[in-house]
């Protein structure tokens, strides 16, 4: 009975912690204005400078409507840089100090990177949404709006995948020098092989490889089939890749935030 | 059952001892900052550690509670090792760091609810000792306020509330009175005085005025270079050293030389914030 009541305040105490990391994220997310608008821009760039510049060749190719392609890739895209720069953000707050208080808490760390890693990934989840709209401005068109439901999960699955990639990388880093080393080596190789911006058919057998192990290719093919678009895998193969590496990527993430020290 | 009974075996073994420090050394590379350091402080103790900049003061502090992993020597914090047993020794202190630890973007009120969740503070107490420490410190018109608009010591007092909030057994303040005026700072040792008396809190601070520590402290370790030099009340020091303050016991015991503190990598962080934050938001 007395043991019963006190697993049952634990579980209370490690709800009530990832609630409020949770809060503490999608607070400081509507607050930045800034930020929002900020990181609008460049996917919005991206569906105009590409949408209308390829789209012409793309229909020449018989690929069909290149917005209708782009769309889901572009919309995954701003997810994976709002998650990743969220993952990232416990590099800040260990330089403005706030990490040792969350650090010193008598919960387990593992609450304390879920919450950090829910929010983050509940703000990418929304960026995506928004750049899913804008789209429809630049001439994206729903085939069914019943696989909403769907599309969330999958943009939600990717936010929560490269939240916890940006945790368990900005764990091991002391300061923002290697910023710019995991934009340009690890990110933006993310996005750019995996067939957000083409089709996967008909490439080298090398790209082939690496657009395999992109992670990122099965959430954009995954999205791009709920968005009424054609699958190179199958919905279901897509959801397991997807799963099973967010899973990875949550022990590793919550192993690595585990062993900080400051 | 066993585990409780033996939990309670190993505090009664340790009856009147709340932090044990045994042999405790931390080196950095080749670096020791901390060589081979022992002291206890008893519980219900208010308890100064002093020693000059870079000593090892912080260091120290670190590996009480939680944050750094000693190189070898043993550390018991309330019965348990803040090494094998983090959550366990996390329960039994509250720490007001030396540097900041707020999240600028989240308003005074925001900050302490965000401490309460953590430290399991009963909710239906929340809003009530919330209010109480914000009224102590002068923060509470403030409350909606965002950190950011905080002056240097306004963020102080709402550190101080902070640590305050979920009543700990032991109270690590490393450096709290910095940039307080004297108002504040006297309030502050009234409420942690009452603390002390009426729930038996140990506290254990550090500072460099030394008047301070003379005034508040029960016993008192001097530590420098690493090491400790002196132990003991602040009376049997000044005896002991014939000295007419604990200043002066301090400067004989340390030396009138003036210490480099190397700054670390975060202070050089710290200071390339405005790149960076005009980068981001």
């Amino acid at each position: 009975m007395e043991r019963e009541e006190i697993l049952k305040q634990v579980q209370d105490d490690i709800m009530r912690t990832i609630y409020i990391l949770w809060l503490r994220q999608v607070k400081k997310y509507f607050r930045s204005r800034s930020r929002i608008v900020g990181s609008l821009a460049q996917p919005l760039l991206y569906l105009l400078a590409f949408g209308y510049g390829f789209g012409a060749i793309f229909a020449k190719a018989g690929q069909g409507n290149y917005i209708q392609f782009l769309a889901p890739g572009i919309v995954a895209m701003s997810i994976l840089f709002t998650a990743i720069f969220s993952g990232i953000e416990i590099i800040w707050d260990r330089q403005f100090g706030f990490l040792k208080e969350t650090l010193v808490a008598p919960v387990p760390r593992l609450s304390i990177m879920l919450g950090r890693t829910a929010g983050g990934a509940t703000v990418a989840t929304f960026q995506g949404l928004v750049v899913l709209i804008l789209s429809m401005f630049v001439g994206f068109r729903f085939t069914n709006y019943w696989a909403l439901p769907l599309a969330i999960l999958f943009m939600f699955l990717i936010a929560l995948l490269f939240t916890a990639l940006g945790t368990a990388i900005a764990s091991t880093l002391d300061d923002m020098q290697g910023f710019q080393l995991i934009m340009n080596f690890l990110v933006m190789p993310i996005f750019f092989l995996s067939g957000a911006l083409y089709p996967l058919k008909g490439l080298p057998k090398v790209m082939e490889y690496i657009t395999k192990i992109d992670p990122m290719t099965y959430g954009i093919d995954g999205l791009r089939a709920a968005l009424g678009g054609v699958a190179q895998f199958s919905v279901t193969t897509d959801l397991f890749a997807l799963a099973v590496i967010t899973g990875i990527l949550l022990v590793v993430g919550s192993y690595l935030f585990e062993k900080i020290q400051v | 059952m066993s585990d409780l009974l033996q939990l309670k075996l190993m505090k009664d073994k340790t009856s009147g001892q709340i932090i044990q420090v045994e042999n405790l050394t931390k080196k950095f590379g080749d670096f020791t900052a901390v060589n081979d350091v022992s002291f206890n402080v008893k519980k219900g103790e208010i308890f100064a550690f002093l020693g000059p900049n870079g000593a090892g003061k912080s260091t120290t502090i670190k590996m009480l509670t939680t944050l750094l992993a000693s190189t070898s020597g043993k550390i018991l914090i309330d019965g348990v090792s803040p090494i094998d047993n983090q959550t366990a020794a996390r329960k039994a202190f509250g720490i007001v760091f030396q540097d900041p630890s707020l999240d600028d973007d989240l308003t005074a009120m925001e900050n302490m609810e965000l401490h309460a969740a953590l430290y399991a503070v009963p909710v239906k107490e929340v809003a009530k000792r919330i209010q109480t420490l914000m009224e102590f410190v002068d923060l509470w018109d403030r409350r909606s306020s965002l950190v950011k608009t905080f002056s240097g010591g306004m963020k102080r007092r709402l550190e101080i509330a902070r640590g305050l909030l979920h009543h700990p057994k032991i109270l690590f303040l490393d450096e709290p009175t910095i940039g307080l005026d004297p108002q504040t700072r006297n309030h502050m040792w009234t409420y942690l005085h009452n603390a002390n008396k009426q729930e038996g809190m140990t506290v254990f601070f550090t500072t460099h005025y030394m008047d301070e520590a003379e005034k508040n402290a029960d016993r008192v370790v001097i530590i420098d270079s690493g090491k400790v030099m002196a132990e003991g009340t602040p009376k049997e020091l000044m005896t002991k050293y014939k000295a007419k303050s604990l200043e002066d016991a301090f400067l004989q015991i340390t030396g009138k030389e003036i210490r480099n503190e190397e700054a670390g990598a975060l202070d050089q962080l710290r200071m390339r914030r405005g790149a960076w934050s005009g980068r981001r938001s």
